[in-house]
């Protein structure tokens, strides 16, 4: 039996976030009350403990923290991907999130390299916040 | 209120390490816990503590209970490590303030696991890689590997640091554990056997990784009024600390420092002694560049220059620090979360004395240092001779 690539258990906090990716956006929070963005969705500002936190959509730009080439897949669903790219982004406005890097040649990804925002269709219900290289550094 | 002293271990156990199909984790578990309680000189009757880990192989809702009731004992302080790594010092310090707290009087620490044989590699491989972000990580495929190889990547970046650093990390674990009868691995390996040695997650190859094993291990602590007349020479708490910051790696503020430098600083604080003062150190090596994030945030080492202390063989049987002085997770065993406990067991054996080629000559101070998650969550514990109380 071949295991399916794990789906994320979206729960009423974050249902909001995965709705947004289903439309092709991805969204961050902005705390109103110290101007802190971060990722992911929660129910308070994990810099200030504030309450008053409102969408800020991403631009999509950013750049590679750090990378890792996966040679040894995580599970059967992942090895016809093999090697593929698990990457750190640091987004233009300033959280990170993992990722892959997806449609990138590997030697060109190094840690600065600029990135933009592409999805990858997981499911019916789950439309993957994904990366790739754009040449140049950020 | 300090802990200084105020507890100290007089028994140490382990179990065989490798593949044992033979017995289950609670089978080595208990194992474990009985060869310590009979390392002290004490019977099951003399204990009232019992702390364990949960099993990934054979796991129990209420684990340290299930082993009470295997074992016939009934205590008075029961608890269970959610996990590992860290955890097992994060215990090791509570057990201490529960002795101090008149809860108990003696504590076995016993965890075992048999991740090597109890588990299929999937199901192995799967497990570990759940401590990612169920949403935000776990869903992009990476591997326990991956999830340091970030790390790694990152220090190279931030030092200008070459593989062959990582690569020492690797050879000084592996001549430690040439000199142990009891660790997995016996043979010695090089620089470049590490270099040629398959890419696992870039720039991670498959020497810079840890063993997958069966295994289980064990301590006794006790008050330190009772432990003067134990079988063996006590080993004192002189100091715990302990540092977080994140869980998810994805989350980490720095990717090449962690809270082993706030953990350090606690338990050297508590201790009243430096990273001077230390005359050898076991520190959590789950993957090589690891090692060298913790000796540099907990002043073992300047910063940067950790791997230039490898390659000079400065950490090496011999050598100016000893470090994995049974040969680490690298070259010992690893069986999950019970790993750091022979890191435990190991310095006890040094600070009792008499272990023969590996001992560190006059050792008094040692320090254990383990980290859990990925880079998060770090408990770093300085232990003594009766002469440095």
């Amino acid at each position: 039996m071949t295991l399916a690539k794990p789906l994320p258990p979206v729960d009423a906090q974050s249902r909001h976030y995965w709705e947004a990716c289903n439309e092709g956006r991805l969204v961050l929070q902005h705390c109103l009350s110290c101007g802190y963005v971060q990722h992911y969705h929660r129910v308070l500002c994990s810099h200030c403990a504030a309450t008053d936190l409102v969408d800020l959509e991403a631009s999509g730009a950013g750049s590679v923290k750090s990378f890792t080439v996966i040679r040894r897949a995580v599970s059967s669903a992942f090895d016809a991907d093999v090697p593929y790219v698990v990457a750190l982004i640091e987004l233009a406005e300033g959280p990170v999130l993992m990722t892959n890097l997806v449609d990138s040649p590997l030697e060109d990804i190094a840690i600065g390299e600029a990135v933009e925002l592409t999805f990858e269709r997981r499911s019916e219900d789950i439309n993957l916040p994904q990366f790739r290289l754009v040449g140049g550094t950020l | 209120m300090s802990l200084r002293g105020s507890a100290a271990i007089i028994g140490a156990f382990d179990t065989a390490v490798g593949k044992i199909p033979d017995r289950s984790a609670t089978a080595l578990c208990v194992e474990a816990a009985l060869g310590a309680v009979r390392d002290a000189g004490l019977t099951l009757s003399e204990i009232d503590g019992l702390v364990t880990c949960n099993s990934m192989a054979q796991p129990y809702m209420y684990h340290a209970e299930a082993i009470a009731e295997y074992l016939g004992m009934k205590p008075r302080y029961c608890a269970t490590a959610a996990a590992g790594g860290g955890a097992t010092f994060t215990v090791l310090y509570q057990a201490a303030l529960a002795i101090d707290a008149g809860m108990c009087d003696t504590v076995v620490i016993a965890m075992a696991d048999s991740l090597r044989t109890g588990l299929s590699r999937e199901a192995a491989m799967i497990m570990q890689s759940s401590s990612g972000h169920p949403q935000y990580e776990t869903p992009y495929g990476a591997t326990v590997p991956g999830y340091y190889a970030l790390i790694a990547q990152a220090y190279l970046h931030a030092y200008q640091a070459r593989p062959e650093h990582f690569a020492a990390v690797a050879v000084s674990g592996r001549r430690h554990a040439c000199q142990n009868p009891h660790a997995e691995m016996q043979k010695p390996i090089s620089i470049e056997d590490v270099l040629a040695s398959r890419l696992i997650a870039d720039p991670l190859r498959l020497l810079d990784c840890s063993l997958v094993s069966d295994g289980g291990s064990a301590v006794v602590l006790t008050r330190a009024d009772r432990a003067r007349h134990a079988a063996h020479r006590p080993v004192y708490l002189l100091g715990a600390g302990e540092g977080r910051s994140h869980e998810h790696i994805s989350q980490a503020a720095s990717l090449v420092h962690s809270p082993a430098r706030e953990s350090g600083q606690r338990a050297f604080a508590m201790a009243g002694l430096a990273p001077a003062d230390v005359d050898f150190a076991q520190v959590y090596d789950c993957f090589t560049p690891v090692v060298l994030i913790e000796m540099e945030d907990l002043g073992l080492c300047a910063e940067g220059e950790a791997g230039d202390f490898f390659l000079r063989g400065d950490g090496a049987p011999g050598g100016r620090l000893p470090i994995n002085t049974h040969g680490g997770l690298l070259s010992h065993a690893h069986p999950g979360n019970p790993g750091s406990l022979f890191a435990l067991t190991e310095s006890v054996r040094q600070l009792r004395g008499g272990e023969g080629a590996r001992q560190v000559p006059n050792a008094r101070v040692g320090l254990v240092h383990a980290q859990g998650g990925i880079l998060s969550s770090h408990c770093t514990v300085v232990l003594g001779t009766e002469e440095v109380l």
